[in-house]
């Protein structure tokens, strides 16, 4: 089985093709460049350097999001739009889950998270179980400090992965102490290949109604939901 | 069914609130039209709002692709070549299409063809009428006026633009201003239709040689005349202001089109863009080019507004101009019509 999987969902690019479980090329940069002008080139080098044709294609992977808006529609139009037009399966994969699985040979809780802006921080909680990652609590988008107050709760050794650790490491040491383990070395992104090991575990999702998970709805959305409720409530 | 002959081009528009795609045999003929509007989810906010139209984008686009291929009762292997907008328009909305004909024409080995959205427009017009050049253009819509001179397929001199608003965009500030309901556009020609230009507003002619359009100074003696209404508690008939301001709007665009057309002795005008729907303008131009021996076609409504058709006769022309895209296309929202 074929395997294309594709990421634009950070500021990180990331596209790997595997046959079945061996990844046979795989192409990530971490620049301040548009991913609309390099994700599909990045797509026909790689493929080129593995010798294979977009028709022997058997499954696309992509990144769902959560994290930068337009970064995630790229990446999951473009995979969507591949897998549809060669009537192929697509999965899609939590951008969260993506990175946690930067964290698979840890033995207690994995915390992937990505900044939002303004002390927020889209983020869940995972654990490996026997074969699996497993979500324990949900993603979300939520107020870094509240989310540590949970965490701390807790009480257990908690691993935390983020491109972004730089705005939140002090944070989180001097809310959780030695119960925060942070890799010294990086600040890690999603790897394409994780993703397409993990999507290929998962069922296949419809193609048309696969959509970027946001956590979070538009800001004009937000505003006028709550009008509504402003006003109901008099 | 396919003769090898014809060429069928897929085309895909997102340019603002309508996720479409179309098919079209040899740049003139649809063969199937799809268009997923947003209007409904934009009303409550009084006008498109760009993050929102990106999230539609995506949750329609193949869906919209399907539909446009079962109508046509075609399969990939019948289509020659992926057109899509590039530009302009909403910057994320645009990133939709151009990313979804990207995957596509790479997924299927097709050429990708990047179309102009003002071309995309003029082209409207050859579904029902084989174009003559020099042609001239009149483009009226929420984000353009323009006036452009063609020479040949794919030519496109600008000889006037809109200094400040676009006429659409007057419209739906004025509608605003009237507190109608959204698009404001149509609902303006709508009252026009039923009042009397009773009201003398200003109309921007600019320097005598000038093809170019204003509609600030115009829009500002609209609100002012409704406020100081208001103000003095006087009640005013909207249906004479919409009459008044349409009047002075249709008074400018359909003289400078005239002229235009005089001095570059064109031998066809076409109308194109949003507010071709406009009847009183459609009617204004009509009169004026009645018994001038200059042909002047105008597009049926429904190919007025944004379509994937228009975008695919556009894209028909690059392509066979050898116009062709890399995969490194992107959207941009101020791409200059050349
Ligand atoms: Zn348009």
């Amino acid at each position: 089985m074929n395997i294309l999987a594709m990421d634009t969902s950070t500021q990180t690019m990331g596209v790997a093709v595997l046959n079945d479980n061996i990844p046979l090329g795989e192409l990530s940069t971490t620049i301040k460049k548009n991913h609309s002008v390099r994700l599909m080139p990045a797509i026909d080098h790689v493929m080129r350097e593995v010798n294979m044709a977009p028709a022997e294609l058997d499954k696309i992977v992509s990144a769902k999001g959560p994290g930068s808006y337009t970064g995630v529609r790229i990446g999951l139009m473009t995979a969507k739009s591949m897998a549809w037009s060669l009537s192929i399966p697509i999965t899609g994969v939590s951008s969260l889950e993506g990175l946690a699985l930067q964290g698979r040979f840890y033995h207690s809780y994995i915390c992937p998270f990505f900044d939002a802006r303004r002390g927020l921080v889209y983020t869940g909680l995972y654990r490996w179980h026997h074969d699996t990652l497993e979500l324990v609590m949900a993603e979300r988008n939520i107020l870094m400090h509240d989310w540590l107050d949970e965490l701390a709760a807790l009480g257990h050794d908690i691993l935390f992965l983020s491109p972004d650790m730089s705005l939140h490491k002090e944070y989180i040491q001097r809310r959780l102490a030695h119960k925060a383990v942070i890799p010294a070395d990086s600040s890690p992104a999603i790897n394409p290949v994780h993703l397409a090991w993990a999507g290929q575990k998962k069922e296949a999702d419809n193609t048309h109604t696969l959509t970027p998970n946001y956590l979070r709805l538009a800001e004009a959305e937000a505003k006028w939901l709550q009008k509504q409720r402003d006003d109901l409530n008099g | 069914m396919n003769d090898k002959k014809d060429t069928y081009i897929l085309g895909i528009e997102t340019s603002c609130d309508e996720t479409a795609a179309a098919i079209v045999k040899n740049g003139d003929e649809i063969v199937s039209n799809v268009v997923a509007s947003q209007i409904d989810s934009h009303k409550r906010f009084g006008g498109v709002v760009p993050e929102i139209a990106s999230r539609h984008h995506v949750e329609q686009m193949t869906i919209v692709l399907e539909e446009a291929f079962e109508q046509a009762d075609m399969t990939w292997d019948d289509v020659d070549a992926v057109a899509v907008t590039e530009g302009p328009g909403l910057v994320g909305a645009l990133l939709v299409g151009v990313n979804s004909a990207k995957a596509l024409a790479f997924a299927r080995q097709k050429p990708l063809i990047g179309v102009h959205h003002l071309a995309g427009h003029i082209y409207a017009n050859r579904f029902q009428t084989e174009f003559e050049f020099p042609l001239l253009a009149l483009i009226v819509s929420g984000g353009h006026t323009e006036l452009i001179v063609m020479h040949a397929h794919g030519n496109y001199e600008l000889i006037g633009e809109t200094r400040d608003d676009a006429a659409g965009e007057a419209y739906d500030k004025i509608a605003r201003v009237l507190e109608l309901p959204y698009p404001g556009g149509p609902q303006i020609d709508k009252l026009a239709a039923e009042g009397e230009a009773s009201m003398t507003f200003p109309r921007a002619w600019l320097e005598s040689d000038s093809y170019d359009f204003s509609f600030s100074g115009l829009k500002s003696s609209v609100i002012n005349t409704i406020h100081n209404a208001t103000q003095r508690g006087e009640s005013i008939s909207k249906q004479s202001i919409a009459a008044s301001f349409q009047s002075s709007v249709v008074d400018v665009l359909t003289t400078k089109t005239w002229k235009a057309a005089q001095s570059y002795q064109v031998r066809q005008v076409i109308v194109a863009g949003g507010v071709a729907a406009n009847a009183g303008l459609r009617r204004a131009l009509e009169n004026q080019f009645q018994d001038s021996g200059i042909p002047l076609a105008i597009p049926p409504l429904e190919l007025c507004t944004d379509n994937a058709a228009m975008i695919a006769a556009a894209g028909f022309v690059n392509n066979n101009q050898g116009k062709r895209s890399g995969w490194d296309l992107n959207a941009n929202p101020s791409l200059p019509l050349k």
